[in-house]
């Protein structure tokens, strides 16, 4: 027991730091830049992909060894698809002001390469609960770099995070005058580039060879 | 893998993706239906707010079905500027009826630049008993990059505005994005957007408003505001709400 | 044909899929590094949207929209909560054909873009052109030249970057910038650049 939940911890904690999705992997970045702009939206995207991934990692690994090969890829498309139909129906009946904000991005997740690329490098090898809580991490993963460029962007974009003011605008009679390039989706971009630029200067291994 | 050494068979293989297609159907349909009321009232209740904060009727606590309770829809025949019935009510859309040459008419002076508008348009009128006290009146038209959506509510002199609310837009945020900011639409409190004449006569003016027919412009969006002064020029004058506005009568609330 | 010309323009530079929506970024950032390569995609992108968008089109119009099957007697039947499932599935089917026809017919070509086919499936400029074909509620012609626009749009990018790339490789990059990172900022700067054509009225 005990080593299965160092196993656990393991497959949990790695996909942050040592192997994350999106600095590392370059894996579902379409989305980590749009819908960054306010941390609110960025919050629920993250719950969402978490959710997908790791659902459907679980359900993927218990059927995996009935899945014939010849039909794999539209075997786990569909289940993907189901599950993101779930989760977008949740959302607009649950949290329609959200939904609304992140319009098309929440049917985005099906081609999410995250989901995908955990489905077929990691769910189709090994056993469901693994499977599951690689899913769970590889969400944190994702869920941690949308949330650094989320708090940054809502920050200095709208002075703001989660919608409660911390450095008035000067528009609302304050000092703070908002840095409007924050909100343009351009910014997401600098913003992950120097993210990426933090954790290698910390994790040196991760450099790119030159060429 | 060696466990299931038929399942690359043909007959298996149908076998996974039938009972695949069934299980994903099941579950993707049940949760369809059992939230479509749920996201049917979410729909109306976001219309519902979206008119009351227009006319300033919503606060912090309000309910906002029962502060809906005394506002009418009332369908308006553009071109007569006449109140008229339709046969579904509910499901009448305005920007699908715009598309169709059928209830649709196209724009001469496209001041608003969206080409077409639908000839009968949905407003709203907050009553007390039959008298008319606010009308809610929606307007669209393009700024820079998007299509902004929104309503103004006017006063029963049918000049004075109450308040205006954009709830759909794609300006650049932090600069055109600016129309959802509440302290800038607070500007518009008390304003005149019609003359004595019933023209439109509001302007939006980029030094400090000397009267009430001058709002203040949203600072480094000069082509949102462009748009927006278009496009209260354009609903506002007898192409569209000019009629309407004229015929209403707001002791009997009719037209 | 003024409309679809502004609809087409749009589409390609003020819309642009890759560098406004930020769409298919996986794609664009892994098969940016040289310009050969980008164009095989560029193409592949291209053919694909042009086929996928009004197939989901007329899909969505005669069998998923409220009251798009009242040819088939049920007016009130509402399926547009399939929408994800089915222009995914349409996505993957038509690529799958896709690859085998060329296979079949024109071997050449099959061999410049075999390898890109099946990364397509999964690029979300595909997934995203036909969601916001859906919600922009274009009509099929419209959604013809929509399609065309920005597989185009995205293919432009596309190459740009393996141009830019290309002659970065001369470049001193510091170490933890190199290759990824570097990438993330140059494609701001381009985006920052593709937001000029967003004041072009048309």
């Amino acid at each position: 027991m005990a080593i299965e939940a160092k196993a656990i911890k393991q497959v949990l904690v790695k996909p942050i730091w040592d192997n994350n999705p999106i600095a590392l992997q370059v894996l579902g970045v379409c989305s980590a830049l749009a819908v960054t702009s306010k941390l609110e939206t960025a919050l629920v995207m993250c719950l969402a992909l978490t959710a997908v991934t790791a659902c459907s990692n679980l359900v993927i690994s218990t059927i995996r060894n009935q899945i014939p090969s010849s039909i794999r890829i539209i075997v786990q498309m569909t289940i993907i698809a189901s599950l993101v139909i779930v989760v977008d129906q949740l959302l607009k009946a649950y949290a329609f002001e959200t939904a609304k904000q992140m319009s098309v991005f929440v049917g985005l997740i099906i081609t999410n390469c995250i989901v995908m690329g955990r489905a077929e490098a990691y769910a189709m090898k090994n056993g469901p609960i693994m499977s599951f809580f690689d899913g769970v991490g590889n969400g944190l993963g994702y869920s941690v770099i949308l949330i650094a460029v989320a708090v940054i962007r809502e920050l200095f974009g709208s002075g703001s995070v989660l919608g409660y003011t911390l450095l008035t605008p000067i528009k609302d009679g304050g000092w703070y005058q908002t840095n409007g390039l924050f909100l343009l989706p351009p910014s997401a971009f600098f913003i992950i580039g120097f993210l990426i630029w933090a954790i290698r200067a910390w994790k040196p291994e991760q450099v790119e060879e030159s060429n | 893998m060696s466990a299931n050494p038929n399942k690359e068979s043909f007959v298996r293989t149908i076998i996974v993706a039938v009972a695949l297609c069934l299980v994903c159907s099941v579950l993707v349909s049940s949760i369809a239906v059992m939230l479509k009321d749920q996201q049917i009232n979410n729909a109306l209740l976001d219309k519902k707010k979206n008119v009351l904060v227009a006319a300033n009727l919503l606060n912090e606590n309000t309910d906002i079905e029962s502060a809906f309770a005394n506002i009418e829809q009332k369908f308006v025949d553009l071109s007569t500027g006449q109140f008229v019935e339709m046969a579904k009510p509910q499901s009448y859309d305005q920007r699908q009826a715009a598309k169709d040459p059928e209830m649709s008419v196209a724009i001469e002076n496209d001041l608003a630049r969206i080409g077409r508008r639908s000839k009968v348009v949905a407003v709203y009128l907050v009553k007390e008993k039959s008298r008319v006290e606010k009308i809610i009146l929606p307007v669209h038209g393009k700024g820079l990059y998007s299509t902004l959506y929104g309503f103004i509510a006017l006063e029963s002199d049918k000049q004075t505005i109450v308040g205006l609310k954009f709830y759909e837009q794609g300006e650049t945020p932090g600069l055109g994005g600016e129309v959802e900011n509440r302290n800038w639409l607070a500007l518009w409190n008390g304003k005149k957007a019609l003359n004595d004449r019933g023209e439109p006569a509001l302007k939006l003016v980029k030094s400090i408003p000397q009267n009430d027919y001058e709002v203040d412009a949203l600072s480094g969006a000069s082509m949102t505001t462009r748009g927006i002064q278009n496009m209260l020029d354009y609903w506002l004058s007898d192409q569209a709400f000019g009629k309407f506005l004229s015929k209403l009568d707001v002791k009997k609330g009719e037209a | 044909m003024e409309h679809y010309i502004s609809l087409f323009i749009r589409s390609v530079f003020v819309e642009n899929m890759a560098l406004s929506a930020f769409l298919g970024m996986c794609t664009f950032l892994a098969v940016s590094k040289k310009v050969q390569t980008a164009i095989g995609l560029g193409v592949a992108v291209i053919v694909v949207q042009t086929i996928t968008v009004p197939v989901n089109n007329i899909l969505s119009t005669y069998l998923l929209k409220e009251g798009a099957l009242a040819w088939a007697g049920l007016p009130n039947t509402d399926l547009s909560f399939l929408g994800l499932i089915v222009y995914i599935g349409v996505i993957a089917a038509l690529v799958q054909i896709l690859e085998m026809t060329l296979d079949k017919f024109f071997p050449a070509l099959y061999q410049a873009l075999g390898i890109f086919l099946p990364l397509i499936t999964v690029n979300c400029a595909i997934l995203g052109g036909s969601l916001f074909m859906i919600q922009r509620e274009y009509d099929l012609t419209e959604s013809v030249v929509y399609g065309v626009g920005s597989g185009f749009g995205w293919a432009l990018a596309l190459v740009a970057l393996a141009g830019i790339r290309e002659k970065m490789k001369y470049s001193d990059v510091p170490d933890g910038l190199r290759g990824l990172g570097i990438t993330f900022i140059t494609v701001g700067l381009m985006a920052l650049a593709f937001m000029s054509f967003s004041g072009v009225q048309l």
